[in-house]
């Protein structure tokens, strides 16, 4: 069986602003699609993605995740000891940030994030018009966040452009590269020294990470390097899925009324969003070896690309796929990942979240765009620049 | 049959009382992702749950494989193990969990007593694939007693077989090589001597592992149960072969799940009253123990009758 091919760019500026055009030729070409103009290999279809997400063998992470090539190419950073390595060298900083970051560790956050939402929300609802971005998708995780990591308040506006330009990097390098070369220096030496232990509260995620490394669980050599992985990978992807479930909300009055009713269903609205919108759009591997999938064979060393966005809107998984539904059960989306390297993160986004929308459903009635909602391009992302919004305030709600 | 049941695909003879076995989906398909040190929970039909190393090869996702010994003075799980279980036949799993993980270093030292040797096993293919320094001290009664001599042959001079009737007890060191991490694994008294002697070591440095021969009192059950949603006032019976996420979900109530292996925690779902079967790679023993909270793509009851804050 030959490989179907297509003639795209997958981080051109009209893709990046809309993908469902792409997504929908490459659902409908194969299970595998060659991408001449990077000569990869595109998997969009939901069946395939999880079964190369999960298949860390035939798949692995070590030559990076992005297009660039690590065993040819020098990375821009060190690599990052999650993200980019495999088995046995990932084991132990996974094992340890997993039991950091995982739900019954984050217990204790739980009702200083529902009382910190309670107050941002007051706040911004002072105003019946504003940016949800600016005000509450960027604002929350950038102030509870940093607070969990154990970060001091100067600096924290280094953190979105140091991601931008962390996600922008896995893509080819196009404009969007290009523009955030300039400060990458600058960026990478002060996130770097926000790693070291003398910077980072006791108590925190961050000081956590450090303990571990006493405890000899990981290495005092690898505890910045995992301390890095916080700040990069915590706060851009939190700030797009929360503005992809405001902009969801925005657009979808009769589903804001069902969280008004039931805000019991926060968290399963928050799932929802993050299938529907997918703010990690993509990833690559690398074939270990010639490996068959999809009934053809990728070639020993060449790239795939997985479309985590197209695999959550595939049709041949999802029932009415482009509808944003409270009712569906949204189990099972790979916006998060799937297998060895699932968002290890993702219990401190669906507490973000659920904070948040608890919040405003308590207060909101209706909640309506109140201008165009403007994108942000980047490589991996799909983010957003502004989302104007009016909110009309009822009667507070009780918690659900 | 629960979705966890495994087929035995071999069953090996690999020393005096010591059988192997080679565990597979029925499908074929990949089973949970594992790291050396990690164990399954076999739950054998007579209601017993026994813990034992993963001691195959993590890169081939199609197989696990366990060494068991047989224990005379045992309640009959390892018996049941090497008279009853066959190639072809099935049982049921739980995990894998690691409570005994490798961490990272230049240097180790393995010890071994006897079928200690299982977890021991991955970590040392795994020290050898990092290029660490390591040795292995394995002791057994006999040369015959002890399992998987013939694998760890190939490691040469690394490797010091110790039997008992011939050369006596293993020497234990009095010091930890310099920056080395030491693992152990055995019966009870090696742990305590090695114990013993590493009290003023670097903390961290000795790590080893003892499977209490602990049971619960309640068995494992192999029958339906009911599930009690308080908030929702729903009552759902969980067939055997059912996940009690499936179960709840067809009753019309959501609960979120990602990887339904047990190993995201996506599905963490409150306890209220009733005894957890706990099958997931993620709680410890006394958060099993506290029984307040389970995952429900994988874990069941032990109980008739569970209640949940759902």
């Amino acid at each position: 069986m030959t490989i179907p091919a297509l003639d795209a760019d997958p981080f051109a500026p009209d893709v990046l602003e809309d993908p469902a055009p792409l997504h929908a030729a490459l659902l409908a070409a194969g299970p595998v699609v060659h991408l001449p103009r990077y000569d990869v290999y595109a998997l969009a279809r939901y069946e395939h993605v999880h079964a190369a997400l999960t298949d860390w063998q035939s798949f692995p992470s070590g030559a990076g995740v992005g297009l660039s090539d690590f065993r040819r190419e020098k990375p821009w950073r060190p690599p990052s000891l999650l993200l980019e390595a495999d088995p046995p060298r990932h084991d132990a900083p996974r094992a340890v940030l997993s039991r950091i970051l995982g739900p019954r560790a984050l217990r204790r956050l739980r009702p200083a994030w529902f009382a910190e939402a309670e107050t941002l929300v007051e706040r911004v609802l002072a105003e019946p018009e504003f940016d949800a971005v600016a005000e509450l998708a960027q604002a929350f995780p950038l102030r509870v966040f940093p607070d969990a990591v154990g970060l001091p308040p100067e600096g924290r506006e280094h953190l979105l452009p140091y991601g931008d330009h962390a996600f922008n990097a896995f893509g080819p390098p196009n404009d969007l590269v290009e523009k955030g070369r300039p400060r990458v220096a600058e960026l990478s030496a002060w996130v770097d020294s926000r790693c070291r232990r003398e910077a980072l509260a006791p108590d925190g995620f961050g000081a956590r990470i450090w303990a571990a490394a006493d405890h000899g669980d990981i290495t005092h050599a690898q505890a910045p390097l995992v301390v890095r992985s916080l700040l990069t990978a915590g706060v851009d992807t939190t700030v797009h899925g929360l503005a992809a479930a405001l902009y969801a909300f925005a657009t979808h009055p009769d589903q804001w009324r069902r969280l008004r009713e039931d805000p019991g269903l926060a968290r399963v609205a928050f799932e929802e969003a993050v299938r529907w919108q997918s703010p990690v759009q993509t990833f690559f591997r690398t074939a270990d070896r010639d490996v068959e999938t999809g009934g053809v064979v990728i070639p020993e060393g060449r790239k795939i690309l997985m479309f985590l966005g197209a695999a959550n809107r595939d049709p041949r998984r999802w029932a009415n796929p482009d509808a944003f539904d409270l009712s569906r059960d949204p189990s099972g989306h790979v916006g998060f990942g799937m297998g060895l390297h699932q968002c290890v993160g993702q219990h401190v986004a669906r507490l973000e979240a659920e904070a948040l929308l608890t919040a405003l459903a308590r207060r909101v009635e209706r909640i309506e765009l109140a201008g165009t909602p403007r994108r942000h391009h980047n490589n991996t992302l799909r983010a957003w620049e502004s989302l104007p919004v009016r909110v009309t305030l009822g009667p507070a709600r009780a918690d659900g | 049959m629960t979705a966890l049941d495994l087929r035995v695909r071999s069953k090996t003879r690999v020393a005096d009382g010591v059988v192997a076995l080679t565990l597979e989906h029925p499908s074929g398909g990949r089973l949970p992702d594992w790291t050396p040190g990690a164990h399954i929970d076999l739950i054998l039909p007579n209601g017993l749950t026994r813990q034992y190393s993963l001691c195959g090869d993590r890169w081939d996702p199609h197989a696990y494989r366990i060494g068991v010994l047989r224990e005379p003075d045992g309640r009959g799980g390892s018996a049941y193990v090497h008279d009853v279980l066959a190639e072809g036949g099935t049982v049921a799993i739980g995990g894998p969990r690691n409570n005994f993980p490798l961490a990272p270093s230049e240097r180790y030292l393995f010890i071994a007593g006897g079928i200690g040797i299982t977890p021991l096993l991955p970590m040392i293919h795994q020290a050898e694939l990092l290029g660490a320094d390591w040795r292995l001290l394995y002791g057994g009664r006999t040369r015959a007693s002890m399992a998987f001599t013939g694998e760890l042959a190939r490691y040469g001079e690394k490797v010091t077989f110790v039997p008992q009737d011939e050369v006596g007890l293993l020497d234990l060191p009095e010091q930890p090589p310099p920056d080395a991490k030491v693992y152990c694994c055995g019966p009870a008294g090696l742990l305590e001597a090695m114990e013993r002697r590493a009290a003023g070591w670097p903390a961290g440095t000795l790590r080893t592992e003892r499977f209490a021969a602990k049971d619960t009192g309640t068995p494992a059950r192999d029958e339906p149960f009911v599930v009690e949603l308080r908030r929702s006032g729903l009552s759902v019976t969980v067939a055997p072969g059912r996940s009690v996420l499936d179960a709840i979900n067809d009753a019309g109530i959501g609960v979120l799940s990602s990887c339904r292996q047990g190993l995201c925690g996506t599905c963490e779902t409150g306890v209220l009253e009733g005894e957890p079967d706990h099958r997931d790679a993620l709680l410890d023993d006394a958060e099993r123990a506290a029984g307040d909270c389970m995952f429900v793509c994988v874990s069941r009851s032990r109980s008739g009758r569970l209640v949940l804050d759902l």
